[in-house]
């Protein structure tokens, strides 16, 4: 988008961009982001707690550095480096995940690193990483999706989630999965597209069953396809048999979609001369993502569609910059470049460019949910910093969570506005806002992006980067290790990347400045995959595949998979599966966009949605106030009769704070990969609010 | 532990087994399986009949647990404990606690398993043996092993070996324009005669009661069900039985007819396989050997389950759901696990047939739900191939037929599975998604409160407002409104509004704009 300060009071107005991923179009997210910047709520100065019970008081920036890295450098002396945490975000630049990362590991000597993504694209990343040997969102540009014949969203909402992208689909031609019926799944409906409803936490059974339809249908035989498997994969025979279990019947039994619905979508799929299969947090989001996502990867591969033009197989990210973020050493168990963080060259690559010792740069720590799990006990951290985050209300389980960071001994955020985690904090950073600092971002394609700052922070507030620098330099690291300037940081993350499977080496910045599409990795500016021509030309990599995998053999691996439950199922006490999910007027925990007239207006409070007969018979009408209750905790929220609602499943939005935050309920139980949380799938209970006897979960 | 069968039932125990305690510190496990190949998968033998897939596609799949943390490549996870296949138990020593297998190995157990699984009945019928019996053609298939070796051209369909031999069968009676006889309207015999049907095989059904499926389908169903199988090539006698096999010339039947055929699919029912429970004395049921609910014989150190035990036997999920509730109190994960019973449900399996029978659907006391009794709903379009009937008591659905209702099948089966209510809908239950979608209404039946734009959050009626101050073409609208600026979806919707606007408020449409 553009944004033009208005000459009198600078107030900025925001202009959709014609962008080949949202062709002009903007939601009400985008059209309102400006209104944030200018609102009263913004914090502009540091605040201090004096004491735990003390309230937080204004103090100078000095002061609050000051007091923050004395704090960590007394733990550290005391308790070890690993006492302290860093718990990052998908939305911050690429500069500045790149510049946290380095700040744990280079000035906090800590493996206690981990980020907001974790819960978001893990579990994708993961099945990515096993069957391509890289992962990146999109291997394609979304253009790509313009021409595709049939596309299978699963778990996917873009018609809340990313708006613009639907302009891209022919909704005729989607076949969307997701428990609930979804503005995405009713696009497609209304159009003679496909929707399958499975019971939640069964997507891996029906990809499963899919793929046992294609085969015994004879779609996969085409003499294409089977050159496909024979050329580029291996490990097809193993799947084969995955699948041959999974026969339409008994696929129908599991996931409640007819053996029907699931012959005419493999039909659709198989038909299409070009087709792409996409997940989103739906299928990611289980102690199974990685499983899941990875049948449908097999499907995907069955197919042939990855690596073919045209085709192929990607997955929908969420945040702002939910796949720069996931590159550059905001991970636990990652470095810069997307290396793994127990890889001897990548550590000692990055060793040199820190100008640090190998064995200095610590090891895998926590995931994100272990790590907040950790906080304040006995083996875990005792102080976090957290940057761009807001993990009372989005984290599984959230009650455990503000629990868990009540019990540090010092808790430092940095944020614009007071959210709910500001609220536990011992220091309170003020930052900027993204229209107030540069950087760059890459977006789901892989497309780096230059962002530019439309105006100056407001009075008082510095940027993520100038309090890593300040806190660096008290830490006794050198300014030029951790400058406060975008350019110098993003010179070096160009380094720190090269030779890694991101690798920005060749993301020049001039490239940036006159907006030339420039896709990772991109090894130079003229390496691999250039094309010839001006800088309108695609750079780097824009179609990744099309010659081999990036595994060593060149082959994409099927991936055997077998269906499990969920970890909590239905039961007499908490007879209904719900789901938690978006809604378009908010962005993750709400603490911008409830801030926001329009979209306070628009979507003011918690709501749960219900079928009516399942409402009813727990005595409430529509709009009353509905207790939702899980093991974990208990959620208040606005009855909304849904007719399209499975009966056994109730959904909630997860933007909203206190009796309303859908996070009590989830349930954390991890992915033994990717360490997801459960997010998708809880068992609960619905009573009218006013009923007696309120049982808290914990 | 000791497992006797590798059957789909035998195998899947193992593999539950082996997925609860993959490197083998509690459960030392042995098998012991009279067919080479172990553990295919019966359900899927229609499939390999009609060349949909292969032999490998029905045997095992890959053993071991797919969620450790480590990529579950094939090949990767070994199994642990001696697997002992190709050979068959001959008796049990419970006081010794040994097994004595055919090829004279004694084999000590602390618990065994029983997984015998079942074997075809075969009816008293002339002409379906060697007359020698004994010669022992590799391809023999199973049952015959009390009651002698079958006729070359005669099969039962329970193994591997059994679909290798209807296989041949049917090549040969291709090849020589002939047909091949069915006996047994059930879900078997139906199943069989339809993958048959879809390789190009000319197939006759032969059932002695008067309607197919008579064990899950009222007459009208039953009569619905005919139709559709004729329709897709497969012929049916029906209400007469048959009386005697002869080798070259067909299936003699009781109405004094012959039905010509080369050769003959008997598909007349399966009874539990206790031979080796009742030589060693264990308590047998009449559907099996006897067990409690945690599948333990009347020998506590045996267990048995699947289709050679008194407990749901006949269909695949059952034995499968005991698999788990046995392997988990076996390897100490759940002591108290207990099988409580699988919902029935029948889903045939036949292509271009969308039949489910569950519960109990032979209801005919059509009593209003007021008087305590059953609710029965039912439709019937003969035309189309279609029928429906539900029974509920209560708001539990407690039995149902739905054939060509796809949609509605796949709702209610996990409705009876789970017991739980039914919709106050009932004739939407009945239909499933049958029912026409809402139907796209013009603007002017749009109330002032629809949301014509999701991703602006923009009514129809603040579109109005808009027209009504001045913005009338769908651009202006968009410019003020931001309509139709998010994914775009909306423009037609909005282009409407503004048509039906300028013709039903013609003296506001040409008022001049505001300045």
């Amino acid at each position: 988008m553009f944004l033009t300060p208005a000459p009198d009071t600078g107030q900025l107005t925001v202009a959709p961009r014609d962008f080949p991923t949202n062709r002009g179009g903007l939601c009400q997210k985008g059209w309102t982001s400006a209104e944030l910047l200018t609102s009263p709520e913004r914090l502009t100065t540091p605040l201090i707690r004096d004491g735990k019970d003390a309230p937080l008081r204004e103090a100078g920036w000095d002061e609050a550095l000051a007091h923050v890295t004395r704090r960590f450098a007394e733990l550290r002396a005391t308790r070890g480096p690993d006492s302290v945490a860093v718990f990052g975000s998908g939305g911050l630049t690429n500069e500045k995940a790149y510049a946290l990362g380095k700040f744990a590991r280079v000035a906090l000597g800590t493996s206690q690193i981990d980020y907001n993504g974790r819960f978001c694209m893990s579990s994708a990343a993961a099945a990515g990483n096993r069957a391509f040997g890289l992962d990146r969102g999109l291997p394609f540009p979304a253009t790509d999706l313009d021409d595709s014949e049939a596309v299978v969203l699963v778990g996917a909402n873009p018609a809340e989630t990313m708006p613009p992208l639907m302009g891209h689909f022919d909704p005729a031609r989607l076949i969307v999965v997701d428990p609930r019926r979804t503005a995405t799944a009713q696009t497609a409906l209304d159009a003679g597209g496909l929707h399958l409803a499975p019971t939640p936490g069964t997507d891996l059974a029906l990809a499963l069953g899919l793929l046992h339809v294609a085969l015994v249908e004879g779609h996969l035989d085409t003499p294409g396809r089977v050159a496909y498997r024979r050329d580029r994969t291996t490990g097809w025979e193993a799947v084969r048999k995955c699948a041959a279990r999974w026969w339409p019947e008994r696929t129908e039994r599991l996931t409640g979609v007819a053996a029907a619905d699931l012959r005419r979508a493999a039909a659709v799929l198989a038909g299409a001369r070009r087709a792409h299969i996409l997940t989103g947090r739906g299928a990611e989001q289980h102690s199974k993502g990685v499983d899941t996502v990875a049948a449908w990867i097999d499907l995907a591969l069955a197919l042939g569609l990855p690596g073919t033009p045209g085709s192929g197989y990607g997955c929908l990210t969420g945040q702002g910059n939910g796949q720069g973020g996931r590159e550059h050493g905001q991970k636990s168990d990652q470095l810069p470049g997307y290396r793994h963080i127990e890889d001897r060259a990548g550590r000692e690559h990055l060793a040199r460019v820190w100008g640090v010792r190998e064995e200095e740069i610590p090891g895998a720590g926590r995931s994100a949910w272990e790590l907040l799990d950790a906080l304040g006990t006995q083996d875990g951290p005792a102080a976090l910093l957290v940057m761009g985050s807001n993990p009372a209300v989005s984290a599984p389980r959230s009650r455990r969570v503000i629990e868990r960071l009540r019990g540090l001994d010092f808790l430092v955020v940095a944020d614009f506005v007071r959210s709910e985690t500001t609220e536990l904090a011992d220091v309170v950073l003020p930052v900027a806002m993204w229209a107030e600092e540069s950087g760059t971002m890459t977006n789901l394609e892989g497309r780096v992006l230059r962002r530019r700052a439309a105006k100056a922070p407001p009075p008082g507030v510095r940027t993520d980067l100038e309090v890593l620098h300040g806190l660096a330099v008290r830490l006794g690291r050198s300014g030029e290790e951790f400058p406060p300037d975008p350019a110098p940081v993003f010179a070096e993350l160009r380094r720190a990347s090269a030779g890694g499977v991101a690798d920005y080496a060749g993301v020049e910045p001039r490239l940036l400045d006159d907006d030339a599409p420039v896709y990772w990795p991109a090894r130079s500016a003229t390496g691999a995959g250039t094309r010839p021509g001006g800088p309108a030309a695609a750079l780097g990599t824009p179609r990744l595949f099309l010659d081999r995998f990036a595994h060593a053999d060149g082959r994409a691996r099927f991936l055997p998979v077998e269906y499990r439950e969920a970890a909590e199922l239905p039961d007499a006490e908490h007879p209904l599966y719900a789901t938690t999910g978006r809604q378009l007027e908010h962005y993750q925990s709400g603490a911008q966009t409830r801030r926001v007239p329009a979209l306070r207006a628009a979507a003011p409070q918690a709501y749960v949605e219900v079928h009516p007969d399942t409402a009813r018979r727990a005595g409430l009408a529509d709009g009353e106030e509905a207790r939702v209750v899980s093991r974990r905790g208990t959620v208040l929220a606005r009855t909304r009769y849904v007719a399209s609602m499975r009966p056994d499943t109730v959904f909630l939005p997860f933007h909203f704070p206190g009796t309303g935050a859908a996070n009590v309920l989830t349930n954390p139980a991890l992915d033994p990969v990717s360490r997801m949380p459960e997010f998708k799938v809880s068992a609960v209970r619905l009573e009218r609010a006013d009923a007696n006897a309120p049982k808290e979960g914990e | 532990m000791v497992v006797v069968g590798n059957g789909m039932v035998g195998s899947r125990l193992s593999e539950e087994v082996l997925r609860r305690d993959p490197l083998g510190a509690r459960v030392r496990l042995t098998v012991v399986g009279a067919e080479p190949v172990g553990g295919y998968n019966r359900v899927l033998l229609p499939g390999l009949l009609c060349g949909a897939l292969t032999e490998d596609d029905v045997a095992p799949g890959p053993l071991g647990p797919s969620h450790l943390p480590d990529p579950p490549v094939a090949g990767e996870i070994s199994v642990h404990g001696p697997f002992s296949t190709g050979s068959t138990v001959t008796a049990v020593d419970r006081a010794a606690r040994t097994v004595l297998l055919a090829d004279g190995r004694r084999l000590p157990y602390d618990r065994l398993v029983l997984a015998t699984g079942a074997r075809a009945v075969l009816p008293p019928l002339p002409g379906l043996h060697l007359d020698a019996p004994g010669t022992g053609a590799d391809d023999a298939p199973t049952a015959p092993t009390r009651t002698g070796a079958l006729a070359h051209d005669v099969t039962v369909l329970r193994t591997l070996a059994d679909a290798r031999r209807l296989l041949a069968l049917a090549h040969q009676a291709c090849a020589r324009g002939a047909r091949i006889a069915v006996l047994g309207g059930g879900v078997l015999g139906l199943e069989a005669a339809r993958a048959l049907a879809a390789r190009g095989v000319a197939v006759t059904v032969v059932h002695a009661t008067p309607h197919l499926m008579d064990q899950q389908l009222d007459p009208q169903a039953g009569r619905i069900l005919s139709r559709a199988l004729r329709r897709l090539g497969i012929e049916q006698r029906l209400g007469t039985a048959a009386v005697r096999w002869e080798a070259g010339v067909g299936l003699h039947l009781a109405d004094g007819t012959v039905l010509p055929a080369a050769g003959l699919l008997l598909c007349t029912g399966a009874r539990a396989e206790t031979t080796l429970a009742e030589t060693c004395g264990l308590a047998v049921g009449p559907g099996g050997i006897a067990v409690d609910e945690a599948l333990t014989t009347s020998d506590p150190a045996i267990h048995a389950l699947g289709d050679c035990a008194d407990a749901d036997p006949g269909l695949v999920q059952p034995g499968w759901e005991q698999a788990a509730v046995l392997a988990a109190r076996l390897t100490g994960e759940n002591d108290t696990a207990r099988y409580l019973g699988t919902p029935r449900v029948t889903r045939l399996k036949a292509a271009g047939i969308e039949l489910t029978c569950l519960g109990d659907p032979f209801v005919e006391d059509e009593g209003t739900a007021d008087d305590g009794g059953p609710e029965v709903l039912r439709i019937e379009d003969p035309a189309r191939d279609r029928y429906a009937k539900l029974v509920l008591h209560g708001d539990r659905v407690t039995g149902a037929i739905l054939l060509g209702v796809p949609d509605a099948a796949a709702g209610l089966v996990q409705l009876y599975d789970r017991g739980a209510p039914a919709p106050s809908d009932r004739l939407a239950l009945l239909l499933g998604r049958a029912l026409p979608p809402e139907t796209a209404d013009g603007p002017e039946a749009m109330p002032d409160r629809a949301m014509v734009c999701r991703c602006n959050s923009v009514t129809k009626g603040v579109l109005r407002s808009a027209w009504h101050e001045g913005a009338h073409t769908p651009q202006e609208l968009a410019a003020t409104t931001r309509a139709a600026t998010g994914c775009g979806g909306c423009r037609t919707t909005v282009e409407k509004l503004a048509a039906w606007l300028a013709e039903t408020a013609p003296e506001v449409g040409r008022t001049p704009r505001p300045p």
